[in-house]
């Protein structure tokens, strides 16, 4: 009862603070310059970790699949049909996404917390700035923008990760570009970005409110960055399946 | 100006706040005193709007701040200008992007005037080489001082200042309570101050409001103090054997001269 009490009250505040969010910004040229700042410190500097990790998850999965599925009676492109598949529908966005929570929800969760117990934010409000929207839409924005960009080099890094297979001997390059063309659906790789793209939503502006509504010292601000990750983690599960079942 | 009536807070059942009146004059500087704890920066926090008081209200020349419009209380808070009790500067941004926010955000002036009117704020606190610098590579009393440029910067007519020189060695303490007491008389600003550093209410009190307990006990100017009658009073300034001997000998020549 109580729990329940509490995660309504915390939505409450939640859609009360992205009321404050939507609004026109005070003076469009600092919104513009704090948009690409956050694309960049949140998007572009994500890059590195997307494509390493894709690459590595493209080539397991492809030697899992070889593993486990492949037989004689198995035509041999099944392999590479299937990583395209799990690379495409699930990995590159939902799982990726999983992982930035991480590293971009704490991010965002403990510079808010800090700004806050600083009193910098109370010092924006002093000067009549509306600070959770100069703060928050240009993060919301910023990663939203890039996401279907990651998204897009997290397929590309799993399929070059799945061909290095072809190294070891296990299948050949042929064998999985058969695979990778195989009735190829361009819808699938419009769910990843359209699903990316609202997690995007989901992992900033829950870990935005999480560190904007800070009270109290570091011990909090730490608090609030590991609910931010917890929390946007689970969201962004509920959110997939919702939209795996919409979207397919 | 601005005045305070009947203004009561309380967090829970908590009152920390009780029922204070007060009058912040336009172009002084307007003192809050009182012990550690009496409420001065919960006071401070209700005026300015970052608190809400449980009830009372805050009149500034005739707008009732509470009952302001969100817009209404918006453009109000663009002719505030606040130094907090540990600076608050942007740790992001350099000295100077940080006295230019308030311009960037709300003045349409060119680039270029807006530049000028940043470095004329920092070279008024005597900043005029920490430009680049982050809020991080300089002193406690520098940060002070670029928190009051930027507080100058968009020319307030409200300043507030909660503590301007606690953590500071006496004498930057007292170039800081000159900078503000020469800026509140030049620009005609109504500033108030929370302190409890006796130099500077002898040295800039010209309006002194005594808050002790969450209750305004004291209004008036540092030469009354001098002569105030009130027990707690005496006990929160006198509270040191130097100034016990100065208020001594103050009263010994009164008593000559009657
Ligand atoms: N958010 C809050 N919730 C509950 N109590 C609070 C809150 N903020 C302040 N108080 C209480 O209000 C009282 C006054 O605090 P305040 O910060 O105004 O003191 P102060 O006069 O500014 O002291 P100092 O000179 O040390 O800064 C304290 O007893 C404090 O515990
Ligand atoms: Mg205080």
């Amino acid at each position: 009862m109580l729990t329940l009490k509490n995660s309504l009250t915390h939505l409450g505040r939640y859609v009360q603070l992205m009321g404050r969010v939507v609004a026109q910004p005070d003076r469009m040229r600092m919104f513009y310059k704090q948009y690409v700042t956050e694309m960049f410190q949140l998007g572009y500097n994500s890059i590195g970790i997307v494509l390493i990790i894709s690459f590595f998850i493209g080539a397991v999965i492809c030697l899992q699949i070889k593993l486990n599925i492949q037989s004689p009676w198995m035509p041999r492109m099944v392999t590479g049909y299937t990583t395209r598949e799990i690379m495409l529908l699930e990995f590159s966005s939902s799982i990726m996404c999983l992982i930035l929570a991480g590293k971009v929800g704490s991010n965002i969760a403990s510079e808010l917390g800090t700004m806050r117990i600083t009193q910098q934010i109370d010092a924006l409000d002093i000067m009549g700035v509306n600070s959770a929207n100069y703060l928050i839409l240009p993060k919301i924005m910023g990663l939203m923008t890039i996401m279907p960009i990651l998204v897009t080099f997290s397929v590309a890094a799993g399929i070059l990760g799945a061909y290095a297979t072809s190294f070891m001997g296990t299948t050949t390059v042929s064998e999985l570009t058969e695979g990778f063309r195989y009735q190829f659906n361009q819808w699938f790789f419009w769910c990843g970005i359209i699903k990316a793209v609202v997690y995007a939503f989901i992992i900033t502006s829950v870990s935005a409110y999480k560190g904007y509504t800070v009270e109290g010292g570091s011990v909090e601000v730490g608090k609030a960055s590991t609910d931010a990750v917890v929390t946007s983690s689970i969201l962004v599960l509920f959110a997939d399946i919702f939209l795996t079942q919409l979207l397919t | 100006m601005i005045q305070l009536k009947h203004l009561y807070k309380s967090f829970g059942d908590k009152e920390v706040l009780k029922d204070i009146n007060a009058m912040f004059d336009n172009g002084k500087v307007n003192l809050i005193i009182g012990q550690s704890g009496s409420g001065k920066t919960v006071l401070m926090k209700n005026v300015v709007g970052l608190l809400t008081p449980t009830s009372g209200s805050i009149f500034y020349d005739e707008r009732d701040f509470c009952s302001l419009t969100k817009k209404e209380r918006i453009l109000l808070r663009r002719e505030m200008g606040m130094i907090f009790q540990n600076a608050a500067l942007f740790d992001s941004m350099t000295v100077l992007e940080n006295v230019m926010f308030p311009l960037n955000m709300f003045s349409d002036s060119p680039y270029e005037d807006r530049v000028k009117r940043a470095r004329f704020c920092l070279s008024r606190v005597n900043l005029d080489d920490a430009d680049n610098k982050f809020p991080g590579e300089i002193s406690g009393g520098m940060q002070k001082r670029v928190a009051i440029a930027r507080a100058i910067a968009l020319q307030p007519k409200y300043l507030f200042c909660d503590e301007p020189n606690s953590g500071l060695d006496p004498k930057t303490s007292i170039v800081i309570d000159e900078l503000i007491h020469g800026i509140t008389h030049e620009d005609n600003i109504t500033t108030i101050v929370n302190t409890h550093d006796m130099n500077s209410v002898m040295g800039i009190g010209e309006n002194i409001t005594f808050i002790c307990e969450g209750r305004a006990e004291w209004q008036g100017s540092n030469v009354e103090i001098m002569d105030a009658d009130n027990k707690k009073l005496e006990d929160f300034i006198f509270a040191s054997d130097i100034l016990r001997q100065v208020k001594i000998a103050h009263d010994q020549e009164k008593k000559q001269k009657q």
